[in-house]
């Protein structure tokens, strides 16, 4: 099972619910760290990293010899990286997606690819959990190509945790895309509310099967709560405000570490998700 | 007129809240919400919108099935698997996969790949209690927030710019990636607000390297710094170090989650610990940027 742990709302607790649901399930088990803007699931992990890569992106270089200014390539161009003037041929990398139509569509053969260093992936080992995070570096704009090298480490048949960015647009589409099954994290409040609801209309539109779990349950009021009834969502777990917790936290301590007792409910949590898994609900 | 963003890096740490008790303090100001596939600064500043624009940013490719021959040369050529065979012998094109490159339409023999403009969202240009406010609400699984944060600032900075506000407030995105870049290319300066945890310290060094590749100056301020005071410390002296200069220390108080569900915000809830310290930090921000 692909288990994606995302929210609309930044903060919410997706990293501390990630990390503890990997300690609390039977081996094996992945967790796969794709917030790789701001990764943080190795702060409460500690894993031993193994193996660090590289991740690169295609990118075009243009053989000016070669170009004769054609503007095929700059024509075909949607994202405005190659700028033809005269008979030479402009790059701007930071402004390529490498889809490599360029190279594709040029008549004289002059534009060859490059890699590109965008970021790093790594893989370790904590506490018998399989710990794989990406990481972009900074200055870089698109943290999609890090997803995408992260999730390509999945081993389908092993439980796969996946700490998805916040948010709705491309970073966490792609993290949560082709998933079994979503657990929306929020909090119960007006911030947390509003961008459960964009989370939900996200999971809607993508046909992915989801629940909630609402952390500092008992911090706010309960528009949360009926919304989910409302909307009949399963609530899978509440985790009522705790300053031990937060604390722990603040201290790169997980949720296990300042809460043991939590570890069977959290182990229902990943039970209710595999029920909630594409392909396994009743009609 | 002196624009000023406020991000975190790490998410949840209090942007939003801030922003808007800034709104409240500031006189003669415009506000943006950046914070564009998650936005929430409508919810305290509650806009009356006057003005609605559709976003259009890009393309997506769509594939005919009528007129798809099963050749599979649309999917040999995507490089973001976006595509996938059908049951009945055609091509689908997944639209929150597709990067609107265009290779798949351009190669595909029978024509049969349709390259439409992509809506991704509105925008809006409100009034609120505290001024002009522009914002925007990306659409489902859209791409290109970027894009709609580049114009949800322009749009802002105008308005600003023509009425002589003194202050253009932004409200910023987490992380550290293309919308975060699109809030704070030449701006003023950027305020970051953090918290005292491990992932608040590890991510506020990131976005102070950000800020410091695009040389804008950083302001720091930790929220619910007495959660841990000595990582409070330790992250306002990673601060100064690096050249960003600390503001101050909101402590933890139930009253900023009570202003938040009132619709309020919290500097209009009355003179509580946090309120009085966003206050201060306000009255350095004054001085500091004159």
């Amino acid at each position: 099972m692909k288990l994606a742990i995302a929210s609309g709302k930044g903060g919410t607790g997706k990293t501390t619910l990630s990390v503890a649901l990997a300690l609390a399930a039977d081996r094996p088990v992945s967790l796969l760290d794709c917030d790789v803007e701001e990764p943080n699931g190795h702060i409460f992990l500690r894993p031993q990293i193994e193996k660090r890569e590289r991740v690169v992106v295609p990118v075009p270089v243009i053989d000016d010899e070669a170009c004769t200014g054609c503007v095929q390539c700059s024509s075909f161009c949607q994202f405005n990286a190659l700028v033809c003037l005269g008979s030479k041929t402009l790059v701007f990398p930071e402004l390529c997606h490498s889809c490599g139509g360029c190279t594709k569509v040029c008549p004289t053969g002059a534009i060859s690819e490059e890699d590109r260093e965008i970021g790093s992936v790594e893989c370790g080992h904590a506490d018998g959990v399989d710990f794989i995070q990406g990481c972009l570096d900074v200055g870089h704009a698109m943290s999609p190509p890090v997803i995408r090298a992260v999730k390509h480490h999945i081993d389908p048949d092993t439980l796969t945790i996946l700490d998805c960015p916040p948010g709705t647009s491309c970073p966490m589409i792609t993290a949560v895309r082709d998933a079994d099954v979503a657990v929306l994290v929020t909090e119960p409040t007006p911030f947390g509310l509003h961008d459960l609801k964009l989370a939900v209309e996200t999971m809607r539109d993508l046909g992915l099967p989801f629940g909630v779990v609402v952390n500092r349950s008992d911090a706010g009021d309960d528009l949360v709560r009926r919304y989910c009834e409302t909307e009949a969502i399963p609530i899978l777990l509440e985790i009522p405000e705790d300053r031990r917790v937060a604390e722990a936290y603040s201290r790169g301590q997980s949720l296990l570490d300042a809460a043991p007792d939590l570890r069977p409910r959290l182990r229902d949590v990943l039970t209710a998700a595999s029920q909630l898994q594409r392909g396994n609900q009743p009609s | 007129m002196k624009e000023l963003v406020i991000i975190s890096g790490k998410g949840g740490t209090g942007k939003t809240s801030l922003t808007a008790a800034f709104a409240a303090l500031a006189k003669n100001a415009v506000f943006a919400d950046c914070d564009v596939d998650a936005a929430d600064l409508h919810l305290i500043l509650a806009p009356q919108i006057k003005d609605r624009h559709d976003f259009f940013s890009g393309r997506e490719a769509i594939v005919r099935p009528a007129d798809c021959t099963g050749c599979g040369q649309c999917q040999q050529h995507c490089r973001f698997e976006a595509i996938q065979a059908d049951n009945n012998g055609t091509y689908r094109i997944d639209p929150a996969g597709c990067e609107g490159c265009g290779v798949c339409v351009h190669f595909c023999p029978a024509n049969a790949i349709d390259f439409p403009e992509r809506h991704c969202g509105q925008w809006f240009v409100s009034d609120s209690r505290f001024g002009p406010m522009v914002h925007a609400r990306l659409g489902i699984a859209a791409e290109n927030s970027g894009k709609l944060v580049s114009v949800v600032r322009q749009e802002a900075k105008k308005r600003a710019e023509k009425q002589q506000a003194d202050w253009l407030l932004v409200d910023g995105p987490p992380g550290i990636g293309c919308p975060v870049i699109a809030s704070i290319t030449g701006a003023d300066a950027v305020l970051v607000v953090t918290e005292p945890t491990l992932s608040g310290k590890h991510d506020f060094h990131r976005v102070l390297d950000l800020a410091k590749h695009f040389k804008i100056p950083v302001f720091l301020c930790l929220n619910k710094w007495d959660i841990n005071p000595e990582m409070t410390e330790r992250i306002e002296t990673l601060g100064t170090n690096q050249g960003a200069r600390p503001l101050g220390r909101i402590p933890y108080d139930k009253a900023v989650t009570a202003a938040q569900i009132a619709g309020q915000c919290v500097v209009e809830c009355g003179h509580g610990p946090a309120a009085t310290e966003i206050r201060n930090i306000w009255k350095k921000l004054c001085q500091t940027m004159p």
